[in-house]
């Protein structure tokens, strides 16, 4: 039996969360929102620009949270530049039901990539709203929310 | 009752815990986070069960058999409950669903009728959300002013800064006994003292203390005093206010209906006496009655002997965890219970517990809801583990293990 612990904390997942990418406040961003776990105190903002074509031009992300919260943001942030806000809306859902265990990346169409890395975490489901935190606040800054919270 | 005997034998003990032979991810249960709930012995589970097959009935309501017999073994856990720690009358004990209620029910009682606008209520830095937003409650409704005895970076009240806010301006101090989150030891017979000499009623949070130490409230002095029966080897929505008797009777009641009163036309009601007058409605008969036999096993053992053992559970945890490098104790004071809380500086609490638990560890991690004490020591969250008598050293040895197994992920 392999270590469930070698599934959730992947190579990838620890480098992001070492190096976050776009990890810095967006000046001129167009869209921001906070996401909020009171559980855990997880708690970072989400940072978009997006041009008048609706195109995600930039994207970034700060705050503090566990290592699964912040390698999420940080691949969600790369994943997000340059998509659609329809295209990052498709993403949010897959993504949504991936980490709830209602997607096989394997088997069901999807755009996921390499965000398909976190598709065991629903054997954790503590820690499936750290790595849909950041997503949400993307959702929510998107739809002009201010805030979001997971709990 | 049976007395303590002087022979603490850990492994017999932990026999009478049924859950203590669980596995968790195919390894054996390391339970570490006593500070949420305690286990419960099987006397426990036996004793609610027999309530349900062989006494089912409500209490203080019927004259048949059933009824008398639920409503005799009912109140004979407020008579352990008065012996456990040490209050003057049973009309004293007033069961409610847990410390919070129990807060809650003096901040509205006692609140609404003596404190008024201007007033300061005085709690601590390490108090439990349910020892703050009761008094923010009643702030709000009635316009008095919380105020916070500070604490040092070893997780201690600040003595001289506590002296400064004890001004004849306080009408009320609500102060925790034992810090769920840091296991300091509140010198709470001073404080009960040097609010008394200005007047001031005492409220102790009691939530962590009952478990780990015997309690004598007439010794403290103190003039409320709460605790949760889950915290006790008891089960869960059942708890306990004391409070001196003349301080309870002049309280209002804060909810109506049965049980409560003394007799009810659509014109006037009458209030019962104490202490029902403060427990209306049909209570948790059966949590009750698991409380009572919950006392009646930690009588078998002994507080002082559960007090024994966990302190040198305690020094052996904070020597081994501080031989871990770059751990970080939260909670150094020189008082302590057996509580370890902890953070490593690249490793996220939250983190932290789901790898330990796959080594079938429970800790809690998070904020343990004291959000302004993680403020304090600018941490986000924790990891703690909280001990119990029926925690051994090997069990701390695995803890540690188990940490330097995540440190090794995240290296
Ligand atoms: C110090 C302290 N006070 C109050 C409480 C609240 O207890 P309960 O949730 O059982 O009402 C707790 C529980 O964690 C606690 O640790």
């Amino acid at each position: 039996m392999s270590d469930p612990r070698a599934d959730l904390y992947q190579e990838v997942i620890l480098e992001h969360n070492k190096k976050p990418r776009n990890f810095k406040k967006l000046e001129g961003a167009t869209h921001q929102a906070e996401g909020y776990n009171p559980l855990c105190g997880d708690h970072l903002t989400v940072f978009l620009k997006v041009n008048p074509q609706r195109v995600i031009e930039d994207v970034a992300f700060q705050g503090s949270g566990c290592a699964i919260s912040k390698a999420s943001a940080s691949m969600m942030t790369v994943a997000l530049k340059g998509k659609t806000v329809q295209e990052a809306e498709e993403l949010f859902e897959q993504f949504h039901k991936l980490v709830k265990g209602d997607l096989d990346p394997e088997k069901e169409p999807n755009k996921l990539g390499r965000l398909s890395i976190f598709s065991q975490i629903w054997h954790f489901p503590a820690r499936v709203k750290c790595a849909s935190l950041s997503w949400h606040a993307a959702h929510g800054a998107i739809n002009k929310q201010q805030s979001v919270s997971t709990e | 009752m049976k007395t303590a005997s002087n022979t603490f034998n850990v492994t017999e003990i932990r026999k009478d815990f049924p859950i203590l032979s669980t596995r968790v991810h195919g390894k054996p249960l390391v339970y570490l986070d006593n500070a949420a709930t305690t286990l419960k012995p099987k006397s426990v589970i036996d004793r609610i069960r027999r309530y349900y097959e062989k006494e089912c009935s409500n209490v203080h309501r019927g004259v048949h058999y059933l009824s008398e017999l639920a409503t005799k073994h009912f109140e004979a856990t407020r008579g352990k409950v008065k012996e456990f720690i040490n209050a003057s009358r049973t009309e004293e004990i007033i069961f409610t669903r847990g410390t919070t209620e129990s807060i809650n029910i003096v901040a509205q009682s006692y609140g609404r009728k003596f404190l008024r606008k201007g007033d300061d209520i005085l709690i601590s830095a390490m108090e439990h959300h349910s020892n703050i937003v009761p008094w923010q409650m009643l702030c709000e409704e009635k316009g008095c002013v919380l105020k916070v005895i500070p604490i040092n970076d070893d997780g201690e009240l600040i003595w001289p800064e506590f002296e400064k806010l004890l001004t004849p301006k306080v009408k009320f101090v609500s102060i925790v006994y034992i810090s769920n989150s840091l296991g300091t030891v509140n010198p709470v017979k001073k404080i009960i003292a040097a609010a008394h000499r200005l007047k001031i009623p005492v409220l102790v949070d009691g939530a962590q203390a009952v478990n780990h130490r015997a309690i004598d409230v007439q010794d403290l002095d103190c003039d409320f005093f709460a605790f949760s029966g889950h915290k006790l080897f008891g089960p869960t929505g059942v708890g306990v206010l004391y409070g001196k008797f003349d301080l309870l009777n002049s309280l209002p009641p804060v909810q109506g209906g049965g049980d409560m009163i003394a007799s009810v036309t659509f014109e006037k009601t009458t209030y019962n006496v104490l202490p029902h007058r403060l427990e209306a409605g049909t209570p948790h008969i059966a949590g009750v009655i698991g409380l009572g036999a919950a006392i009646d096993y930690l009588n078998t053992i002994g507080m002082d002997a559960i007090e024994k053992h966990e302190s040198e559970l305690l020094a052996y945890g904070t020597k081994t965890l501080k031989a871990i490098p770059k751990l970080r104790l939260i909670g150094t004071a020189k008082e302590k219970a057996a509580i370890l809380a902890f953070v490593l500086p690249n490793i996220h609490p939250h983190d932290m517990g789901t790898l330990v638990d796959q080594d079938g560890i429970a800790i809690r991690t998070g904020h343990h809801c004291t959000m302004p004490l993680m403020l304090r020591f600018n941490v986000p969250a924790t990891s703690r583990a909280s001990l119990s008598f029926y925690n051994t050293k090997k069990e701390l040895d695995e803890l540690a293990a188990s940490i330097k197994r995540a440190q090794e992920i995240f290296s």
